[in-house]
Order: C-alpha cells, then structure tokens, then sequence
C-alpha cells in the first residue's frame, strides 16, 4: 500500500470460521465481535452482559482461547477460528462440558452459561490438570454467575477433570 | 456501548506500522491486544482519529534467552509467559505478574508492550519490570533507543514513546534476581491492583502509589544500610504521593504499601536481622 494517503478505512471486511462455517461480512470498523455475532451472523449465545471486560457472558474461543468478544473488534478476528456454544455440540451430541453442567446442575437461569461453558472448554485445553478448587474457581474468575451458582460449576469441572485423567 | 466512529488499519508487517507511525503519528493509535485501549474507547474515556492494528506483526511476539538478558517481544501475549520454560527459569517473577493480571481471557489477548503504553500507574507487568531493573526498547523507522522501564511512563497514560516510535522489546537483565516476589492487592470485583509491590533481590517496586510505578528508594536505602524488614518496610511510601480514588484513600494506600512490603520482603527471604 502507499502511504501518501492516510491509512484506514471505516468499514472493514472480516473473514472468519464460525463454528467451522467460513464467514464474510463487511461491517463498521468500530463493531465489536460479539456485536458481529449476535447481529450479523444471529449466534445469540454469547451474551452481553457488563459490556466492560469483567462479567464474561460474551466469552466465545478465538483459535481455540476464551476471550472476551465484547473486547475484541470484529477486524481484530479477521482470519481467526471463532466457536461459539452453538459450535459445540456434535450433531444431538453435547460436548462433554456441556454434559457434565447438566449432570451437575451446573447452571440455573442460563444467562453466563454460554461464556461459563466456553471458559472452561479453553481451561481443560490450557491446563493439563490435576486441578483443585483452587484452580478452577481462580480459572472462572472472569466468568460471573449472577445466579451465584458457582459451586455446582466447580463440581462438574472437577468432576471432568477427574474423568479425564481416568479415562 | 461501541466505540466513535473510528478508522482502521491492519499493519501487515512492523516495517509497514513504523513507516506508517513516521508519516502519521498520533493520528494513528497503535491498537494491540486492546484489552485496555478497547474498553477506553468503549466508555468514551479515549477516543482515535484511526487505529493501526498491530495484531499481524507476529513477528514481535517471542521470549528469547540472548547472552545478558532476556529479551520479550512487545506483542506477546500475557498467557504465553505462564508456563515459558524460559521465563520460568530466568525471569520467574514476569511470570508472577502476568499470573495476576485480569482473567484468562484478558490474559489471551492483553500484550506486554500493550501494558506498557498504556502507562497505567497500577499495572502488573510494569511493575515487575521496574523490579527487574528492565530496559525497554523503543523502534522507529530510523533507529532505536533503550529507556529504562522505570523511566517509560511520565504520567498515567503517557510516556516517553514518541509519535514515530512503537514498543518493541523488553529486556530483563540476567542474571535475574535470586530472591523475588510479587504481592498485590487488589479488590477481586475489580482486578486492578490498589497496591502492588514487586521485589528482586535489593530492588523494591511500587504500583498504585503515585502517578507512575516508582521504586521504593526509601525501603532500599534502609536495606543496604543493614535495617530490619519492619524499620525498611515503614518506608515503603516515602516520596509517594498515591491518589485518593474510587480504589482507595491515600492514606489506606500507604498502609498498604508498608504491608505489602513488608510481606513481599519476608517472603522473598530478605535475611536481614530485626533490630528488636
């Protein structure tokens, strides 16, 4: 490019892989990605919730990590492998970390359960584990459950950790 | 809550962003992990003419052991020195720092250089970096210099980058410090620090205490003089002029910083006898 002419434009064409689909749309530079989700693309799983990087609800994987998607520009994903918790289910197959918050009781009114869920699909990738209370909790703290249920959702990550060294 | 309408630009390469930061300057704001900058221009607090992307210079994130230091590229993310065999051996208490920053998703997308641009007067690793004793490398497209770490920010949010600059690097002395430690406390709903301390063998560091992260020089002086943890510790806020925010009063600071102090002292195994 030349930079005889000031750089930047105001709309930006994303490219990306949404719950294994490829996506392509052109959206204000200033949108957010969980705006580009949720509006564009009508993956309404992410939610948003503080809307200031603290409560977690809009917690989506960006290449496999939990990010925030209300702190995170749609061009900045340009390229990037995004999965949602709509992406995580094989067929009528939940994803086990969608099974173990059933078996454990692990959510309540449904709100931050999407970005909960996510979050911890990014921590058993991340952690190898043995994982204690300890981990778990100080791992979720970027996760608030406004229903404050946090010990059945310590309960099932604890209990998928175990299962996992078991199997 | 979105930003104002802004510009953006994705540098491809940092050739590109430094001839781009030579042409334009401040009308270009570097956006790197953005998990500062974004919730910033989310409030409304900040506002750009046009961000210039740097998340494709990839090129910038890296931990590298060179003969007298270890060098850590402005780009890498936070979540990449938990666990670094590199900095686990030679710069365990960056490790430390970025163990206490946000949350893992704050933590997946949040750069180095990004913290330390952003000049906060309580960030966590700029404080451990002043601790280290760390160099920071500033690049333009005609050269590069080395400012100090504790000497980067001038004021919260402002530094001595300038306009055609952009953080490249960090170096961290080697060899590091044998004895280390990083206290903060910080309010959990909250997660910035009110009052951090780092420690690396006779160095002390201070965030939450004043405009900028400052060495505590009055601990230090005390400390080569042979005093005890208690008497050091009690000087833990000398030439400290900390804020009287929504965080806290200045006076609990104060306190804070000689606990804290006096803690991560202990802690680290400061061996210096109690006069009492």
């Amino acid at each position: 490019m030349s930079i005889d002419a000031q750089p930047g434009t105001t709309t930006v064409a994303v490219t990306a892989t949404v719950n294994g689909r490829p996506e392509n749309r052109r959206v204000p530079a200033r949108t957010l990605l969980v705006h580009l989700l949720r509006e564009e693309l009508g993956l309404t799983a992410a939610t948003v919730g503080c809307d200031t990087t603290s409560c977690g609800a809009c917690t989506v994987l960006l290449d496999g990590r939990s990010v925030k998607s209300c702190t995170l520009l749609a061009a900045q994903a340009d390229g990037a492998d995004i999965r949602t918790a709509e992406g995580l289910a094989d067929g009528d197959r939940l994803h086990p970390v969608q099974e173990a918050f059933g078996e454990h009781h692990a959510l309540q009114c449904g709100f931050c359960t999407p970005g909960m869920v996510l979050a911890v699909v990014s921590l058993l990738q991340e952690n190898p584990g043995p994982l204690t209370e300890h981990d778990v909790r100080h791992a979720l703290k970027g996760n608030l459950c406004r229903c404050t249920g946090y010990h059945n959702i310590v309960r099932a990550v604890l209990a998928l950790d175990g299962a996992r060294r078991a199997g | 809550m979105i930003p104002a309408s802004l510009h953006y630009h994705r540098a491809r390469d940092l050739t590109e962003a430094l001839e781009l930061r030579q042409a334009y300057g401040d009308q270009l704001r570097p956006l790197a992990g953005g998990q500062s900058l974004l919730p910033a221009l989310k409030l409304r607090r900040d506002r750009v003419d046009t961000l210039l992307d740097l998340g494709r210079v990839t090129e910038l994130s890296y931990v590298a052991h060179r003969d007298d230091h270890l060098a850590v590229g402005a780009l890498t993310r936070y979540h990449l020195l938990l666990g670094d065999p590199l900095v686990d051996r030679y710069a365990p208490l960056l490790a430390a720092a970025a163990a206490a920053v946000g949350d893992p998703q704050v933590r997946h997308l949040g750069t180095v250089g990004g913290a330390l641009a952003q000049a906060d007067p309580a960030a966590d690793l700029p404080l451990a970096l002043v601790a280290l004793d760390a160099v920071v490398v500033l690049r333009s497209a005609t050269g590069a210099r080395q400012v100090p770490a504790a000497e980067l920010a001038v004021a919260p949010g402002v530094t001595v980058c300038r306009p055609d600059e952009l953080v490249t690097e960090v170096r961290v002395p080697l060899p590091g410090p044998a004895r280390w430690r990083y206290l903060t406390f910080a309010r959990p709903a909250l997660e910035w620090s009110v009052v951090a301390v780092a420690v690396a063998d006779s160095r002390v560091a201070l965030a939450g205490m004043g405009p900028t992260i400052r060495r505590a020089y009055g601990v230090e002086a005390a400390l080569a003089e042979g005093a005890g943890v208690t008497v050091a510790a009690a000087r833990a806020d000398e030439g400290c002029d900390p804020p009287d925010d929504v965080r806290a009063s200045a006076a609990y600071r104060r306190h804070l910083s000689r606990v804290l102090v006096a803690r991560a002292l202990t802690d680290s195994g400061t061996t210096v006898e109690e006069p009492r």
